[in-house]
This record gives C-alpha cells, structure tokens and sequence, in this order.
C-alpha cells in the first residue's frame, strides 16, 4: 500500500494530546493544500505561468533588437502577470469552490475563516512572486534587460498589485452566477482592462478620454510602477523613477484595492445561490 | 418553517423524516449554523449555532446534501488535512477503515464514485471525533449494500455515544435507525416518538392492522381494523363452519410507511387550516 507523505511530523495521524491549533498553523496547513491541489491541476498551471511566458516569448522575439521596446514590453507582461495570478485565478478558484460545495463544507468545520483565506492569498502571492522572478529571470537571460533598478519599489508595486488584484477578484466572484459562466466574466473584464492598459502605456498618442480611462483603472498605473522599478527609462515621465516618483499611480491601486476588500468581505457567499 | 419543537437527547440518534420541500434540510441548518432562524430558540450543545463559535464548530460534524470537495484531493489527504482543524482528532486510517475507503485512499476524488465520495462526506464529518452528527440524507443515491454499510456505520456511532441527528425520506431508513423520528411536513412537526411506538399507537388513530387473504372466487380481500384478535376470530370461525380456506392469509401491522402516509395526506387536506406561526422552538442535544 503506498504512503504518500504528507503530513508532517505532527500530523494528525498520530496521537493527539488536545493539540491547540493556531490559526497561523492553520494558515500554513490550508497554504501547503493549496499549493499541492494548484499544482495537480495543470491547466491552472498553465494558465499562471505558460501564458505570460508565450506571451513574452512571442511579442519578444517579434521585437528582438528593439531594446527601447524590450524594456517597455517587460513590465507589460508583469504587470499582466499579477493580474492573471490573482485576479483571475481567485475569481474562477472561488467560484468553483462555491458553486462545488467545498466552501459550504469547509465553513461547517473549525477552521478559522482567516486562516482559510490566509492560505488561499499566501497561494496567490506564491504564484505571482514565481512569475515575477521568471519574468525578470527571462529578460535578463534572453532580452537583454538588466536586473531592477528599484526592488523595494518592486516590492511595494507587487505587494499592493497583489492585494488590489486579489480583492477584486474575490469581490467580481460574487457577480458570477455559475461556474460555466465563469470565462466569459473574467475575460469580458481582464481583456479590455490588459488592452487598454497596453495601449495606453505603450502609445504616447492615445487619445485623451482613453488615457483618463486607463489611469483610472489599476492596471496601468501598477504597469507604471513596475516599470519605473524594473528598467530604466528613457523618456521624461517615466525615467528611472523609484517609488517616489509613482505615488498617485500608487494611490490608484490602494482606492481599487480598497474598495475590491470592501466588496470582498461583505458580500461573499459561501454557498451557491438556490435556484 | 411554521414552527418546530424538538429536543434531541445525548446519545440518540433522531430522525427527521418528511417528503421533499418539508423542512427538513432548513431545520438541519439552522442547527448546525448555515441558516440563521428568523425567530424561536435554538440550543445546540448548549451554545446558540447561529454565534458560529469555532467551540462547537470542534464539537459537531456534519454531512452536507450538497457538499463537494476539491477534485484533485485523495481521502487520505483530505481527511488528515480536516483532522488538523481538531483538537483530538480520530485516527485518519481508523477512519478510512469505518468508511471502507482504504482502497481507494489514495485515488484523486475526482476518480471516486458517487458512492465513495458520500463515504468520503461521512469520513470527513467523523474525523473531528464529534460529539454531535448531522446527516443529512445520508445515503440518498446510495445502492442497497451501500446503504446497509452505512447504516451499519450510523449504529456504530451510536454504540460510541454519539448524538445523531438524522434527515432521510427513506422510511425503512429511519425505522432502521432512529430511536425516535418526528414526521414533517410544511415546516410543521406532524408526530414525534419511537418508530415502534408510532406504529402501535398512530397519532389520530391512523393506520390499522391490516388482514389480507383470498376469498373462494380467488379475489383478494383486504380488511383493517384496529383490533385485528377479534377480527381474524370472526374470519377463521366463519371460514372453518364453511368449510373453506382462507388462502395467502396475512396480517400486516401498520408500519411507519402507513403512519406516514396517512398523516401527510391529512396534512394536505388541512393545510390551509391554522397556519401556526410565532413560537418555534428547536433544541438540539442539550447538556
């Protein structure tokens, strides 16, 4: 009979002596399951990692020599890369779970809500730390792109892209009424937000309504930020900027990422809707 | 829900019996914390579950109608992942054993039949160890052995003094394990008491013993009563001065299905007749 081993050295198949369970040893439980459930499901795996990767590799190798447009098109595709991880996984993950049944289940035991969540972000986070560091791993290695100039800018952008993402997809997944729906939400959101972000950052003649349009959405002020922190730029606005330069497009994120915690916490459901 | 009164004791094992749409899976979670009731009293181990507290969250377990569970998971993954949310968890292969899923533990649940996934929900519910069960439905969609298993496994958790607080439509199910049932229908409690004791004695003089054999012409003739001594004395005295038999001769006591049945049909001929709202009281286990 095979073992899988997966329990640790405390794990509840030996004797318990009334073993308090910390919500933060809790955390780390739910985070581990996550992690091992994530990565037995391969198209979720590719739809994380694969995707932005071609992506790169396409659009890359369609603009080789090109530095100026290297440069542009990395924090791109990272940026693109924090939305997938968090915003679109947690929308299809939490709505197949509702609708599945496993929420319902999971909330009729005691583990803590927050250690469930807890491990549910720290997964998330996981995931957009590994695309970052293959993103910045792929410049340098096939496009020439040096490492970041910022990584504490690079740091702050991804934490608070990751927050503002996350909760926004948790929230958008109470708009979706059922699984087989699911795509068509989060693609009729994600697509024209990564288009008109590209577009905008990347065009300097973009139209002005268009431009107020993408500044307001937090997709391209985080493209922004990444950028001033990853590669050096030649133009005015955008040179070499840290942190300081990138507080409003900052500002821009923490609002949505407010109000996408608001939405988030209050309206979830734990169950599918009876109809 | 009009208005149920019900308390379980400790150590029994309660059946709530009612046709679809009676109000049964509300009473059920209402009790273990999904609902929140709109009025009455609730008492659940002695706490109020609409307070979710992780406290009796640790000391209940519950078997969801519609619970699903990741598909890339194995049971034996799943449940030593559950037993860690308890503080004195059972044994995960005990476990797997009393649910006869050690063959399949480590198969991804989405390979499970439906059958070994309903295992799997009463695994999940056991490995806390709870003091307090609810199952609802059990074993709908279950074949005749699987159903027999898991009763078998209900009985045994009951030797271990656990509380069960059981919903079924299946009557046999419910005369096969309840200590005492309460019949719903229309969120109202139609009859409470011990399966036997309903039978014997029908609430409203419902149901009667029912005499069954073939007259002469072949013609099969059935006859209640409620005093069925004095009846088969009257037939087997007139048959045996006739000099006739009486063929295929039977006498059936009503069973929890007749019971059953006569009260929720008069329960839908008076239904539009006093619809009792107000006062509902639930009561779950008490200390």
């Amino acid at each position: 009979m095979p073992e899988t081993s997966i329990g640790t050295v405390e794990g509840p198949g030996l004797p318990a002596f009334g073993r308090l369970r910390h919500p933060l040893a809790l955390t780390w439980r739910q985070y581990r399951l996550e992690r091992r459930m994530f990565w037995r499901n391969p198209s979720a795996a590719f739809f994380n990692f694969a995707l932005p990767l071609l992506f790169l590799a396409g659009a890359g190798a369609a603009l080789s020599g090109n530095q100026h447009q290297l440069d542009r098109l990395v924090p791109m595709i990272a940026g693109m890369s924090v939305m997938s991880t968090t915003f679109t996984a947690l929308a299809y993950n939490i709505v197949f779970l509702r609708e599945r049944g496993v929420l319902k289940r999971i909330r009729g035991t005691p583990l803590p809500t927050i250690s469930y969540f807890g491990g549910v972000a720290a997964n998330a986070v996981t995931n957009t730390v590994l695309q970052i560091a293959i993103i910045v791993l792929a410049g340098r290695a096939f496009f020439g792109i040096g490492w970041p100039l910022h990584w504490g800018a690079l740091v702050v952008f991804v934490v608070v892209g990751v927050v503002c993402f996350a909760a926004l997809g948790v929230a958008f997944a109470h708009a979706i009424p059922n699984f087989e729906s699911t795509a068509a939400y989060v693609n009729a959101v994600f697509l024209p937000v990564v288009a008109i972000s590209f577009y905008v950052f990347d065009s300097s003649s973009a139209p002005g309504f268009v431009r107020t349009i993408a500044e307001a959405l937090p997709l391209k002020p985080l493209i922004d930020g990444l950028s001033g922190a990853m590669v050096a730029l030649p133009s005015a606005a955008q040179a070499g900027a840290g942190l300081g330069s990138h507080l409003d497009a900052l500002a821009v994120i923490a609002l949505w990422g407010a109000f996408g915690l608001y939405f988030a916490v209050r309206g979830f459901s734990w169950e599918a809707s009876r109809t | 829900m009009r208005g149920i009164d019900i308390t379980v004791e400790r150590g029994e094992v309660f059946g709530l019996l009612g046709p679809n749409g009676a109000g049964k899976t509300t009473t059920v979670e209402i009790l273990d914390g999904y609902r929140t009731r709109t009025g009455g009293e609730v008492s659940v181990l002695g706490e109020d579950p609409a307070e979710r507290s992780l406290a009796l969250r640790r000391r209940i377990g519950i078997v969801l109608q519609s619970g699903g569970i990741y598909s890339h998971i194995t049971p034996r993954e799943a449940l030593r992942h559950w037993a860690s949310f308890y503080p004195h968890p059972r044994d995960v292969e005990e476990v797997l054993d009393l649910a006869g899923l050690q063959e399949k533990a480590d198969e991804r649940s989405r390979r499970l039949s439906g059958g070994q996934l309903r295992r799997l929900d009463f695994a999940l519910a056991l490995v806390g160890d709870p003091e307090l069960i609810f199952l609802d439905e059990p074993t709908t969609g279950f074949d005749p052995e699987a159903r027999r298993a898991a009763w078998a496994t209900v009985r045994s958790l009951r030797a271990l003094g656990k509380t069960i607080l059981l919903t079924t439509h299946y009557l046999e199910e419910a005369q096969a394990l309840a200590d005492r049932v309460a019949i719903v229908k229309d969120g109202r409690v139609l009859a409470i008491g011990p399966p036997r004791e309903l039978m014997a004695h029908p609430p409203g003089g419902a149901a009667h013993y029912r005499i069954a054999y073939r007259d002469g012409d072949g013609e099969l003739i059935e006859r209640e009563t409620d005093d069925p001594t004095t009846l088969l004395h009257e037939l087997t005295a007139e048959a045996l001065a006739g000099g006739r038999r009486l063929e295929e001769l039977s006498v059936g006591r009503p069973t929890l299905e007749d019971v059953y049945l006569e009260l929720t049909a008069d329960a839908d001929a008076d239904a539009p007749a006093a619809p009792r709202e107000g006062e509902s009281r639930r009561e779950a286990s008490r200390a």
